[in-house]
């Protein structure tokens, strides 16, 4: 169906397609890094996260005074020496937003992990209110300029469209995080811990598995990847605001419900496929109208594929 | 409640034993102080009350929406994320059939139905959307409803705002602007006193016309429809269909195999569930006299779910408790908490904190600032030191202390029950 609404609109203007396939797997990227810790999250404690996209929205917030620390400012800095201030930068983001993330999931949720199971769902959504209130606190309610440190020239595509740096760092260092975390999850000892836990908690317990463990590590990784989300974002949009993850979250976790809640390719393509949505939507259809369809596809997709895109069908319990 | 009674003793013993039922006494409670409320509100403010008994009229609107959801959530245990979109359709059912803005749709055509008869047809409207996006939906496993819930919430009030002047298909819904000069609901005739400030007399015909002067009206509204709404839910939770909903609840599985229809069973839930919901966005409606799309935000339905959840889900006085905590602390504590703060500085003599210096913006705006992390923190703090809400249901409450070591053993057979 897709196809179908798409094919002429393609074959009238290739450069304004081929344009807007770019935004679209660019904003999709920064949606799949955010959705990975939904998904992650979700699949070993049921728990849909609302604090996630605070964390993520933490990220760009933490490495703004970073930022000034290693003396970097708009249109002054260049060179390599900025990339590798920004990947320490991204280093520090990320190790700092996974400990807090350790400590929320330490704080908030492990002491409900008995409880009736909407109890945590409310400590996540009072978790969220308090790192926007942190946020709002810091930083007021007006967005805040984030600096353009990164030149963006743009690299010629097929028929006549253009690729930006930019975009294609962001695809990149996605594509890289997707492929480190699947090798994690897939080759290491915890990794395959996580998914034991994720499978059976109890029965992991019985094979020795440190739970408590096991679970903070998954929040770890899943604010890892969050906090370089955030870096990407603000340095892809230049504006962050306090209540940025809400949104953002929200269509995170979207993607991840889309792909298959639980499952780590299908983060990744519930993602991608939000973002070139929400860009050809934008671009060819009333922007009014974008968020409408990228919930009817979601309920559509979930009416009739009940697992998601990639999920498993799970018997019920 | 007014039992006749010989002597005090077995007064003391009739009350001793009526208030030992718990929920029995927080109803007690809560009626004795609702009706007591736009006295107190007027006498401690100074005979300035009316905007105190404005806003619990609006706290009884979210107590109406949270006895709605707590038939989805708590009774049935179906997670619902959107709940607020049925709100928005019952708003918007009165708001487009109680004012003009039909005139200036393709219909050309105005209407201003009764609000009593609206009250009804908001309901009905919002319980037919509830079967409709139930239908296909609910054979869907645990959260993946919640999450179809989610994008219903999101896809109702957007489509609200976007079907107003300039859409495709004309001005159907007043768009960004939303729907103004709603009818205020009218009745033949109508008791007023010195409640409102006026000798007892009968008006007629009378309108509820003015919320800002006379909230007595709506809060009396607001107070009968609550009262009828708990009798009605308290009858079907005891009903067959109540049963039904907790069987469900517990164990779909084996409620099935004991010939219980769940399809059925959860789809009556989320549907008498909207019901509710249409039914306060009805009266929300007519007390505003305006709807606008972003009245009906997710943060609403999560507000909603998090009264349910914090008063103690199944349980109908807990829910209510729990609505009107959380309105208390939205509509009063976190909007006059600034207020107090400088006013205590200055008073105790430290008044320079409410001046602004560099990056200081007064101690008024600071503590404003702080308004999402201290609603933040009294959930995490109540939902830690009560998982199971305030007043959990009794029933409920016992099979979870009792339950737990049965449970440890279905865990290693099944895996984990909910």
């Amino acid at each position: 169906m897709l196809v179908v609404l798409l094919a002429p609109k393609a074959a009238s203007d290739l450069s304004l397609f081929v344009q807007i396939l770019v935004i679209g797997i660019a904003n999709g990227a920064i949606y799949a890094l955010i959705a990975l810790g939904y998904t992650m999250v979700y699949g070993i404690i049921e728990l849909i996260n609302f604090a996630h996209g605070d964390v993520f929205t933490l990220g760009a917030f933490l490495s703004l005074p970073l930022l000034g620390a290693f003396g970097l400012t708009e249109g002054k800095s260049s060179g390599v020496s900025v990339y590798l201030a920004l990947i320490l930068i991204a280093a520090i983001v990320m190790l700092l937003t996974g400990t807090i993330n350790v400590v929320i999931e330490r704080v908030a949720y492990r002491p409900l992990r008995n409880a009736p199971r909407l109890a945590p769902l409310i400590t996540a959504v009072g978790m969220s209110f308090i790192l926007e209130g942190i946020m709002y606190f810091w930083r007021g309610a007006s967005p805040i300029h984030y600096p353009d440190l990164i030149p963006n020239p743009r690299i010629p595509l097929l028929a006549g469209a253009t690729i930006g740096l930019k975009d294609i760092i962001v695809i990149v260092v996605a594509i890289v995080l997707v492929i480190l975390l699947t090798v994690f999850i897939n080759g290491s000892k915890l990794g395959k811990a996580m998914r034991a836990t994720a499978q059976d908690r109890e029965a992991a317990q019985l094979m020795g598995i440190d739970i408590n463990r096991t679970i903070a590590a998954t929040f770890f990784i899943g604010a890892v990847l969050a906090g370089a989300g955030g870096v990407i974002f603000g340095l892809y949009f230049n504006s962050v605001r306090f209540d940025l993850g809400f949104g953002v979250g929200l269509f995170a976790f979207t993607a991840a419900v889309f792909g298959g809640i639980g499952n780590i390719q299908g983060a990744a393509l519930g993602g991608l496929a939000i973002g070139l949505v929400q860009a050809f939507s934008n671009a060819y259809y009333q922007s009014a109208l974008t968020d409408v369809w990228i919930f009817a596809i979601l309920i559509l997709v979930l009416v009739f594929r009940p697992t998601g895109l990639l999920g498993m069908q799970v018997p019920e319990r | 409640m007014s039992r006749q009674v010989s002597s005090s003793d077995s007064a003391m013993r009739w009350a001793t034993g009526f208030f030992r039922d718990r929920n029995r006494t927080i109803y007690t409670i809560l009626l004795v102080g609702a009706l007591l409320f736009p006295s107190i509100a007027d006498i401690t403010t100074g005979g300035e009350g009316n905007h105190l008994v404005s806003t619990a009229a609006d706290a009884g609107v979210f107590v109406l929406l949270a006895i709605g959801l707590n038939i989805v959530v708590g009774f049935a245990g179906l997670l619902d994320l959107g709940y607020a979109a049925f709100f928005a359709i019952g708003a918007y059912t009165y708001g487009l059939l109680a004012s003009g803005l039909l005139s200036g749709s393709p219909l050309h055509q105005e209407f201003h139905f009764p609000f009593w008869i609206m009250l009804f047809v908001a309901m009905g409207v919002a319980a037919a959307f509830g079967a409709i996006l139930g239908a296909p939906t609910l054979r869907l496993r645990g959260d993946y409803l919640a999450i179809v819930t989610l994008g219903f919430g999101e896809i109702v009030p957007r489509i609200f705002r976007f079907l107003g002047a300039g859409s495709p298909i004309g001005n159907w819904t007043g768009g960004v602007n939303g729907i103004a000069a709603i009818d205020p609901p009218t009745l033949p005739f109508f008791l007023t006193g010195p409640w409102v400030g006026a000798p007892i007399q009968v008006v007629k015909p009378f309108d509820f016309s003015d919320p800002i002067a006379y909230p007595m009206d709506f809060y009396l509204l607001i107070l009968i429809l609550v009262v009828l709404s708990i009798f009605a839910v308290n009858n079907l939770q005891n009903s067959r269909l109540g049963r039904a909903w907790m069987a469900v609840r517990e164990d779909e599985v084996a409620a099935a195999a004991s010939g219980v229809n769940t399809v059925a069973i959860k789809l009556l839930a989320f549907s008498i569930g909207a019901s509710f919901s249409g039914f306060a966005g009805c009266y929300y409606g007519a007390k505003l006299s305006t709807v606008g799309s972003e009245n009906f935000e997710f943060i609403v339905s999560v507000t909603i779910l998090i009264m349910v959840v914090l008063g103690g889900m199944g349980n109908i006085p807990g829910v209510i408790v729990g609505a009107l905590t959380i309105s208390f602390v939205n509509f009063y504590v976190l909007t006059n908490l600034p207020d107090y703060a400088s006013s205590i500085a200055s008073t105790i003599g430290l008044d320079f904190l409410n001046k602004s210096s560099g990056d200081w913006i007064g101690l008024h705006d600071e503590v404003q600032r702080l308004n999402y992390l201290i609603f933040g923190l009294i959930l995490v703090v109540v939902m830690l030191l009560r998982p199971q809400g305030l007043f959990p249901s009794r029933i409920r409450e016992q099979e979870l202390e009792k339950g737990t070591a049965e449970e440890a053993v279905f865990d290693l057979r099944e895996g984990s029950p909910e």
